[in-house]
């Protein structure tokens, strides 16, 4: 009937043409979740009451004409995105229960753009995590093989699209979070500029750092789906007041002339040979298609992992501090005073890396200790992004691998985080400087994907996309699926 | 590598982040939190003497909202998730000031 | 009023936080109406809830730039708001938005006046914009705390003096100037029963001759004047006592109990946590333009010390009423309409201070709800001058005027057919009568009885239902004694 890899331009023909409902889609979705998530985990819930009505309206929609350009299409949303009424757990027992009174902002855009929910994916707890281990709700595994991590923290949602489990999804990326998942399981994610799609209803894990972004087969669906999502919101303060462009409308100008600069920092120490090799391949492509490299550093980037270590869990230990059992979340039992609800509420809520990085966030602002650790770290936040000014003034777009390694084993890292947070050395710079970057699938080592990363300029999500899709016409990684039924 | 972080001051911290205190995973507690702290020491390292903080990525200024009320407001709606809400208050156990 | 001990003296500096008059909170749309049911008026944002982001609401700049400028500060047109992080129930998010580093307004200064007449300029260090944090209850359920989230997230603008203020005396006089300044720019309502203004006092006692300044108490939340001078008094009292006896103080944070009339230790979480300020993720640097600067200078209101010295010097008016009509801002600007009609402030000043805020202080209204208005008045007035009417007429009418049985003066003076009567024609043959019908009344007036004067004139006003020109009647009636 269908394909369960279809991309969203495919699925957008097939339900115009009617050659499926938009009901039947949904409901084939449905049935593949309910075979293959056992194994997976990388859905949390899964409404299927809830989607069947959205198919329903949409194939009414599609009937009368009336269609939106998702209409009908099912995606699945990062369980960080508030959908009213819905559980939203952010992967936490916090949250086990928790029924937001509205919807995300950037969730709600795309059902009014007709995507129907298929249900909430898996993902680290509170988005701190790079491979989705650290979810109360058990680790997701990568389809490419089960016995391996599909990276994090928006695993649950990079497995689920891998998997043929829906046909897109949305993620966060605070640190890496869309990009590393996307390159661990051969998907195409996008970490748009900051501010570009709101923020409202994202459950914050490090205010200056989180951006959502969609998760898809291939860059052209990327575009589509960012085209929904983004947008000035003023219930965002932080939200970008800018026209969004028609990305999916201009993503065959062709690559002549464009200036690409590879970072000599990206190929450091620590970026297994294979990967290497891979990417370097990639570049080539990029080359035959009219591009220029250009070798260009970015002399701070062996700072960005500390830096990122200090500001995110400095604003995450604020940001979780409205979890106290008293309005909403996971109470403790017969609490007897009031410290005894706040430590008991927190300590059975939250896990034991959530727990860490607060402690840590709280030692980085403690007096005495602000200026040498958090002030230090912004001000090197500053020193990263002005590497990153100076190198847009030769080059349009900066390249890279998106992570050390293919996807590692379950259990592999636990025991060493350091190396855990290494994972996204190549991708916390662009969240420290807030500019928009891109994994796409670029090769494959024991077969196992492997993710090129794109680094844009501020708002150049366009140059992205474009760069992204014209690789995708000229290779074939992006359509490789993993064997999995 | 040198302890930042000791016992005392992670009570402490733990007081201020209302986390609990587990005696029986200080060790581990610490060596985790300082193991961190030292990926962090690096930054040591770098010349930031005349460098101005960086808050927010994009330097752009706020734009302000009208002064005008917008809420709709149903208490017993949005406090359905309270485990204890009751005649139009959330209850915590008696604080004595 | 204590005295405080020769040797010793004190220093004071207050914390005032003045909730500002806007219609929504600083970071949500919710309203800020007072008294409205629990949690009626908390939204999700109120809330904390996980996902909400703060809306800077426009208006508070507005209103902190108007209150720096009229203490004459420095406004700051690139502010930044910052977190304080601490838990408490009525602080839902775990941190409260304030402005640590780059606050709004930094200096400033306001004059006081002290008993001995003279003033003392204080020092302002700054004024800043923060959200206010809920109410909890401690009653309603037994062994419980009950948390209302109606105030959290109302606008505050916390005003931070020097430690200037050496007296109890000081400190309130310090109080009231504020509060006018902050009810006179119409910022705040100024009603501190609602808990619209409320008072920090930060003490310390330190001996003449010592230069450092002593070991300092907060005592919090004060919200009226008397509470702030009986905390302030306890608080020196204990302190040189402890002192005295060699007692060691600690820097503590404290409350004041009205009943005992005593301060106590605060428990929780006031006393001396690392609030761990850095700058707020979710909000960006607002940065004001000079132009809206200068747009909000050219619109102030003219303040109270201004108006008070034009009432006095520019306009003659004794220094007393002067202050009193300056005092109010509704109530000044009432007086200066009323009087850019009648153009004669010593009377309009005597109408206004007498029998408008005496009807208006026994109905308890306030000008804004007076039901005669500054036309109405001034027409009035004008009448009065113009001996049109007699002053006694004119109370009536003012009479009429205030109960709505008339709009204007001059049409119930016309119904009415009270014009004052001066015309001599008239009144001569009234008085010739009553000479004659009573001969023993005004043999004994021409002998020396003046009492009697007021018999006669009190018939012709009878004659005439008042409306005799009282100064004409006197004058006819001591010429035809005098000539009989």
């Amino acid at each position: 009937m269908t394909h369960p890899f279809s991309t969203l331009t495919q699925l957008q023909t097939q339900l115009r043409e009617r050659s499926i409902s938009a009901t039947e889609l949904t409901q084939f979705y449905l049935d593949r979740i309910a075979q293959l998530n056992p194994m997976l985990n990388c859905y949390i819930t899964v409404d299927n009451e809830r989607a069947l009505d959205q198919a329903r309206a949409a194939d009414q929609q599609l009937a009368q004409g009336s269609a939106a350009p998702l209409t009908g299409i099912p995606i699945s949303q990062k369980d960080i995105f508030c959908i009213e009424d819905q559980i939203t757990t952010a992967g936490s027992k916090m949250l086990a229960n928790f029924r937001p009174p509205y919807t995300a902002t950037s969730a709600s855009q795309l059902e009014q753009a007709g995507a129907i929910t298929l249900g909430k994916t898996n993902m680290d707890e509170f988005a701190m995590g790079s491979s989705n281990e650290t979810s109360y709700y058990g680790p997701a595994k990568n389809p490419w093989d089960l016995l391996r991590i599909p990276g994090g923290s928006s695993g649950g949602s990079a497995a689920a699209v891998a998997a043929g489990l829906c046909a897109a999804s949305t993620g966060t990326d605070t640190g890496g979070s869309i990009r590393q998942p996307a390159a661990m399981c051969g998907l195409t994610g996008l970490k748009p500029t900051y501010g570009r799609i709101s923020r409202w209803g994202m459950i914050a894990f490090a205010s200056s750092l989180d951006q959502a972004g969609p998760m898809t087969h291939t860059a052209e669906d990327a575009a589509l789906m960012l085209e929904h999502m983004a947008g000035y919101d003023p219930k965002d303060a932080t939200s970008l007041d800018e026209p969004v462009p028609e990305y999916s409308q201009n993503l065959n100008q062709p690559m002549a002339g464009l200036r690409i600069g590879v970072c000599r920092q990206f190929f450091s120490e620590g970026l297994e040979g294979a990967v290497e090799q891979s990417i370097r391949e990639a570049l080539k492509t990029f080359e035959h298609l009219g591009a220029t490299l250009i070798d260009i550093d970015l002399p701070h980037t062996p700072l960005s992992v500390s830096a990122y270590y200090v500001i995110a869990p400095a604003e995450c230990s604020a940001n979780l501090s409205r979890f106290d059992g008293i309005r909403f979340g996971h109470r403790c039992d017969d609490p007897t005073d009031l410290q005894d609800l706040y430590q008991r509420s927190r300590g059975e809520g939250f896990g034991n890396e959530v727990k860490k990085r607060i402690l840590v966030g709280t030692f980085a602002l403690s007096a005495g200790y602000y200026d040498a650790f958090y002030r230090k770290a912004q001000q090197v936040r500053r020193l990263i992004k002005n590497d990153f000014v100076e190198a847009f003034d030769h080059v349009d777009l900066i390249v890279g691998p998106t992570a050390p390694t293919p996807a590692f084993q379950l259990g592999e890292k636990l025991d060493n985080p350091v190396d855990m947070y290494l994972q996204d050395i190549f991708t916390i710079s662009a969240n420290l400087a807030g500019l928009p970057a891109m994994s796409i699938p670029a090769g494959q080592v024991r077969g196992l994907p492997v993710g090129l990363q794109l680094i844009g300029n501020y708002l150049q999500e366009g140059t992205l996309l474009r760069a992204g899709h014209q690789f995708q016409q000229a290779t074939d990684w992006h359509q490789l699926a993993p064997e999995i039924e | 590598m040198t302890e930042l972080v000791d016992e005392q001051l992670l009570k402490d911290l733990a007081i201020l982040a209302q986390l609990p205190f587990e005696p029986e995973q200080v060790s581990s507690t610490l060596s985790a939190i300082n193991e961190v702290l030292e990926l962090v020491a690096r930054l040591e390292d770098a010349e930031t003497a005349s460098v101005l903080p960086l808050a927010h990525p994009l330097e752009r200024q706020q734009i302000l909202r009208e002064d005008a009320v917008t809420e709709n407001i149903d208490r017993n709606q949005l406090s359905q998730n309270a485990p204890s809400f009751e005649d139009g208050l959330y209850f915590v156990p008696k604080v004595i000031e | 009023m204590m005295t405080i001990p020769a040797d010793w003296q004190v220093d004071i500096g207050l914390e005032i936080h003045a909730q500002l008059k806007t219609d929504s909170k600083i970071f949500s749309g919710a309203s800020t109406q007072f008294g409205q049911p629990p949690n009626s008026q908390a939204s999700v944002i109120d809330l904390g809830m996980p996902g909400v982001l703060p809306a800077v609401n426009g208006a508070v700049f507005k209103k902190a730039v108007q209150f720096g400028l009229g203490v004459g500060g420095q406004i700051n047109r690139e502010s930044r708001f910052d977190r304080k992080n601490y838990f408490y129930p009525d602080l839902p998010k775990g941190y409260q938005i304030t402005q640590m580093d780059q606050p709004i307004v930094i200096g400033g200064s306001v004059t006081i006046a002290l008993p001995d007449g003279s003033t003392k300029p204080i020092a302002l260090t700054r004024a800043h914009l923060e959200e206010d944090a809920g109410k909890s209850i401690h009653d309603w359920k037994p062994n419980h705390t009950g948390v209302d989230l109606n105030r959290a997230g109302t606008p505050l603008l916390e005003i931070v003096s020097e430690p200037q203020l050496k007296s109890p005396e000081e400190a309130v006089a310090y109080a009231r100037v504020i509060h006018q300044l902050l009810t006179y720019l119409e910022i705040c309502d100024g009603n501190m029963a609602e808990g619209s203004l409320r008072f920090d006092a930060n003490i310390s006692v330190r001996k003449i001759t010592d230069a450092k300044l002593g070991v300092r108490s907060e005592i919090k939340n004060l919200n009226s004047f008397r509470f702030l001078d009986q905390a302030i008094n306890f608080e020196i009292s204990r302190q040189v006592e402890m002192l005295t006896a060699g007692q060691p103080l600690s820097q503590d944070t404290r409350l004041f109990d009205p009943e005992k009339l005593e301060t106590r230790p605060m428990r929780s979480k006031e006393t001396a946590t690392d609030y761990r300020y850095f700058p707020e993720p979710d909000l960006l640097p607002v940065v004001l333009s000079e132009h809206y600067i200068d747009e909000i200078k050219r619109n102030l209101p003219e303040l109270p010390q201004a108006r008070t010295n034009r009432y006095h010097s520019t306009l003659a008016l004794p220094l007393a009423d002067a202050q009193r009509l300056a005092q109010d801002r509704r109530l000044a600007d009432f007086f200066d309409e009323t009087v850019a009609k009648t153009q004669n402030p010593k009377v309009t000043a005597n109408w206004i201070k007498g029998d408008l805020l005496a009807r208006l202080n026994e109905a308890a209204l306030t000008i804004a709800d007076s039901p005669v208005s500054s036309d109405q008045l001034a027409e009035l007035i004008t009448m009065v001058d113009q001996d049109t009417i007699s002053g006694k007429i004119a109370k009536d009418v003012f009479g009429a005027l205030w109960e709505g049985k008339t709009t204007s003066a001059a049409a119930y003076v016309r119904d009415h057919q009270l014009e004052q009567v001066s015309d001599l024609s008239a009144l001569e043959p009234i008085i010739e009568s009553l000479l004659t019908d009573h001969p023993k009344q005004a043999s004994d007036l021409k002998a020396g009885k003046d009492k009697l004067m007021g018999f006669f004139v009190g018939k012709v006003m009878q004659a005439t239902q008042g409306t005799a020109n009282p100064k004409q009647v006197n004058d006819l009636i001591r010429a035809k004694i005098d000539r009989s």
